[in-house]
């Protein structure tokens, strides 16, 4: 275990600075003129030149740059939107409402994928399997800015059984539609995995023993394949971030969420480089670091691994 | 406690009638099993022998309830413990005969045990679910278990998951597992193939012992004719789904009745042959979803004749008290 | 894969014995090729079927947008907003009073453009990236998996923004710099799956008899390991296509797009949501058509996956 964790997390200082760095670069290497590029189209001023000059360092090396960059990231300095807003201080703002919106497409998600996915396992070949594979394939291939809009249209607006916009102090009720929307992009392959490994597991020779050893149908399944089976699920958490991260930002455009993603979305819009890369920045570094947890519990669940 | 209500404490312990098992797959049906017949009594160890696919792992299942169904089907035939056909009873009656009356030892004891519970958990389970004991209780039990299957230390190891046990020791916890709840038959099969040399003869002589100890009836699985000479009492052979010979070990080794038995015993490595090409049978047993007319032995028979090509296949002679043979000509076989 | 035709002469699948030891079947006389068999499967398949009539309207489309629509796109009068459904104009007018089907048409185009080239480039690099790693293994390996691991700590649309932005430039439409963004960030999948196949089959025995036969690596791959591996490689791009596709309308809907005038089904989107109480349809349709597609190729993709990995059905 322990071995296992030094590994991971030198992995994970590697990435984590190969990604940021990344990041930085495609922002502003080989720019001729970097301020224009992170204003896009948008005049700007010559107090602004400087203060943006002062922010990122552009008088000096380009590695010089990317360390002033990190310890800003790394001190919670993001430095000024172009709007003259602390980057900080917006974010601040908008976390809370994201992450309610996050946590509850995750929890949604994961109910439905699980439980179906286990259901369509043991009914393997059935309707019910069918049917879910089909729909399955559906949700996943229907972009976010189909299904959002149109989840808008209908069940917000034509049907009118959920609010079609949320604010920042929403309630759960208020985020459930657009959560759903998030949860489906996450959900079809939860479940194809879930199913794909329930349905591997059910072979293996230890249900043959469970099922020996005079236990319920019942146990056999949701005690000794069910955690078996969600080991590689879990592994699904990490990845899946990354997939959440983006689709909110459609989703809170659409939805009018005042959180991360809708920042996000607006700060393209209006050219708002800085905004846009305080964000994005902050974002890869959860993203990482949900990750390394991820693989953490993932040695939690298979002691195989625990005990390497 | 009674598990079943029925049973008769007075009738046969194991008794399978004519049992067929087939697998409906997407491409035929494949016959495992064709009419397997033995019975087994308290105490008693009973050696199935047969080559690799013949349907004996098939038999077990069926036994003891855990065929995967489908693609598996018993057809035909009966399964009477104690007088109480447990083809007959409803599923919840047949869950707990499992492992209370009736337990199986597996062959790959890794792979059989469940990697991420701890064999603790594993072991307890039993006695939580079947006895409803406490979790204090049952961990008690479970290590008294790990002791009387030789397990040093039992009391540590207790939290360990399977792959930290060696093969030897995974195999014990097998059989703890097995015994838990003082079965009346013990089914293994092939408790011992996956193990090196010298830690099969351990195994065998625990399990004979805890045998001995419990009064138990033990089916013992395998295709390895050496093992069986110093453990069991009877021998069934079995040949493409069907038990093709039954008898006392000592008799089926001083005369077999069957030419397939006979090419069988033939076919052990033995010291005083050193040097001499050894004695396999030849040709492949057939596959499960075209046997061959009449007897299923006659393409790699020496001895067939005419009637083995033709239907009906030979009905279960018998040769001698307790002893059965389906052939039609083992008096040939025998005299010879 | 080989022609299918090839390999029609095996019809039904005969009787095999079953279960994990398989012995003398009826058929281990007929040699059964892994593709043979997929293509049975694939035949068999409604929704290979389905999808592959999808895409080939699609394609029509994106080819020729004259067959199925005389209106000019672009020819938008504001006097038309919103308008309802007139002539040709099957689906209405949108805000800026454009004709709705004949722009969810041409839409088609630019969608299959880009989805096209950024697989390709992707296939590209992953094929690349997946043969060196998987064929050299040792350093060379571990450098390209952390490079790998690097891209993929990056959320694939957060990338693509920043690399997006940065691509775009003043008065183009877009297309090239959302192609690249596409192909340089979405290689990662088709790398691991050349990879592990290379690694598959490099233990092989007739890649091991030929490299010590001293065959060259290039020969090697050109000649053993690709045709092996290229089912897996098929299907991985083919999903990929679908996927990109929808990144491309993603991205526009965003604003780091197409822009500057491209028709692009993600633009539409973007533009009628926020008129939706009002007009629905300049909303729906791009929506409809851009669905249809992705699912088109993710079916196909699916199917053929399926058709060639059958255990787990
Ligand atoms: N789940 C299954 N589906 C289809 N066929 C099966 C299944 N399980 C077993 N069979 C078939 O039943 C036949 C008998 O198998 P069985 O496992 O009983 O053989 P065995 O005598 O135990 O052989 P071994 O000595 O190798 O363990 C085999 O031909 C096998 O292919
Ligand atoms: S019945 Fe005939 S073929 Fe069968 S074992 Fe006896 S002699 Fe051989
Ligand atoms: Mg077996």
């Amino acid at each position: 275990m322990f071995r296992y964790i030094v590994r991971r997390l030198l992995q994970m200082v590697l990435t984590f600075f190969g990604a940021t760095f990344v990041v930085f670069a495609l922002t502003f290497a080989n720019q001729d003129d970097p301020l224009q590029a992170l204003a896009g189209e948008r005049p700007i001023t010559e107090s602004q030149r400087l203060a943006l000059t002062e922010r990122y360092h552009l008088n000096e090396s380009f590695l010089t740059q990317y360390w002033y960059y990190m310890k800003g990231l790394l001190t919670g300095d993001l430095g000024t939107s172009l709007t003259g807003q602390k980057i900080s201080a917006m974010l601040a703002n908008a976390w809370p409402v994201t992450v309610k919106l996050a946590l509850l497409a995750i929890v949604i998600a994961a109910t439905i994928a699980v439980t179906a996915g286990v259901y369509s396992a043991i009914k393997r070949g059935g309707l019910f399997d069918n049917v879910t594979l089909i729909a399955t394939l559906v949700v996943l291939a229907m972009p976010i800015v189909v299904l959002a809009p149109l989840a808008q249209l209908i069940f917000g607006i034509k049907l009118g059984w959920f609010p079609p916009t949320a604010t920042r102090d929403a309630s759960l009720w208020d985020l459930l539609l657009p959560a759903l929307v998030l949860g489906s992009l996450v959900i079809a392959t939860e479940l194809r995995v879930t199913r794909t490994s329930v349905v591997e597991n059910l072979r293996a020779d230890y249900v043959r023993t469970a099922r020996a050893k005079g236990l319920t149908r019942r146990r056999v399944i949701w005690v000794h394949v069910l955690r078996n089976s969600l080991i590689p699920v879990v592994t699904l958490i990490g990845v899946d971030l990354g997939g959440l991260m983006s689709g909110a930002i459609v989703t809170e455009k659409i939805f009018n969420i005042p959180g991360v993603g809708f920042n996000i979305a607006r700060a393209i819009t209006t050219e708002d480089g800085p905004l846009v890369v305080g964000f994005v920045s902050v974002l890869v570094i959860i993203f990482l670091v949900v990750n390394l947890l991820v693989d953490l519990l993932y040695a939690a669940l298979d002691p195989r691994i625990r005990y390497e | 406690m009674d598990v079943v209500p029925g049973v008769d404490p007075r009738a046969p312990l194991l008794e399978v009638t004519d049992l067929h098992v087939e697998f409906r797959t997407q491409y035929g049906v494949a016959k495992a099993v064709n009419g397997a017949n033995f019975w087994l009594s308290p105490g008693e160890t009973l050696a199935i022998l047969g080559e690799s696919g013949c349907g004996k792992s098939v038999t077990a299942q069926a036994i003891m309830g855990i065929l995967e169904s489908p693609p598996g089907y018993i057809t035909k035939g009966s399964i009477m413990y104690r007088g109480v056909d447990l083809l007959g009873i409803p599923e919840e009656q047949r869950r707990k005969v499992r492992a209370n009356r009736i337990a199986m030892i597996f062959q790959d004891a890794l792979s059989a045990l469940n990697p991420v519970y701890t064999v603790g958990f594993q072991l307890a389970e039993l006695f939580r679910m079947h006895r409803g004991m406490s979790r204090a209780e049952a961990k008690r039990r479970s290590i008294e278990l790990l002791d009387q299957v030789k397990i040093p230390g039992a009391k540590d190891r207790i939290n360990d998951y399977p792959h930290q046990f060696s093969g030897g020791m995974r195999q014990r916890v097998m059989i703890a597992m097995a015994l838990a709840l003082d079965p009346e038959v013990l089914i293994a099969d092939e408790p011992t193939t996956a193990l090196d040399v010298t830690v099969q003869a351990q195994i065998m002589g625990l399990l004979a012992d805890l045998q001995k100890q419990r009064n138990m009836g033990l089916i013992l699985i395998t295709h390895d004719m050496g093992v069986v000479a110093d453990v069991a009492d009877r021998i069934s052979v079995m040949y493409a789904g069907k038990v093709v010979e039954e008898a006392p070990v000592y008799d089926i080794y001083a005369r077999p009745a069957h030419p397939y038995t006979r090419a069988l015993l033939e076919s052990i490595p033995r010291l005083d042959m050193k040097g001499q090409q050894l004695n396999v049978i030849r040709g492949l047993p057939p596959a499960l979803t075209d046997v061959p007319r009449g007897c299923a032995f006659n393409p790699r028979c020496r001895y067939a004749k005419d009637a083995c090509r033709q239907d009906p296949a030979p009905p279960a002679y018998s040769v001698a008290p307790h002893r059965t043979a389906r052939c039609h000509f083992f008096r040939e076989v025998l005299g010879e | 894969m080989s022609d299918p035709n090839a390999i029609t002469a095996v019809e039904a699948p005969s009787l095999q014995p079953a279960g994990p030891r398989g012995r003398r079947g009826k058929s281990s006389d007929k040699p059964r090729s892994l593709a043979g068999d997929a293509w049975i499967d694939l035949r068999r398949n409604k929704i290979f079927w389905v999808s592959v009539v999808l895409v080939a309207v699609i394609l029509l489309m994106a080819a020729w947008p004259t067959l199925f629509t005389s209106a000019d796109p672009r020819a938008c009068t504001l006097a038309n907003q919103h308008g309802g459904a007139t002539g040709t104009a099957y689906f209405g007018y949108d805000f800026q009073g454009c004709d709705v089907f004949a722009k969810t048409v041409y839409g088609a185009r630019n969608s299959i453009i880009v989805g096209i080239m950024s697989t390709l480039l992707a296939g590209v690099i992953g094929l690349f990236f997946g043969l060196a790693a998987g064929y050299f293994g040792g350093w060379v390996d571990a450098v390209l998996s952390r490079g790998v691991d690097i891209m993929l700590g990056i959320p694939f649309l957060l990338g693509a923004i920043v690399l997006s932005n940065r691509l775009v430039t003043e008065k183009s439409d877009g297309v090239l710099a959302v192609t690249l963004t596409l192909g340089l960030l979405t290689w990662t999948s088709a790398a691991r799956v050349m990879r592990s196949a290379v690694i598959a089959s490099k233990n092989q025995d007739y890649v091991a008899a030929g490299r010590m036969l001293g065959a060259t690596p290039y020969r090697l791959m050109a000649r053993h390991i690709l045709p092996n591996s290229i089912a897996s490689f098929i299907v991985v791009l083919t999903i990929l296509l679908g996927t990109n596709i929808a990144s491309e309308a993603t991205l526009s809907f965003l604003g780091v797009g197409l822009k500057n005038d491209a028709i692009s089904w993600g633009i539409s989107i973007s533009e009628a949501s926020p008129y939706a109480r009002v007009a629905t349809e300049p909303l729906v349709w791009p929506s409809i058509f851009l669905a249809a597609t992705v699912l088109a190729f993710i079916m196909l993709g699916d199917a053929i996956r399926d058709a060639f990995d059958p255990k787990l059905r």
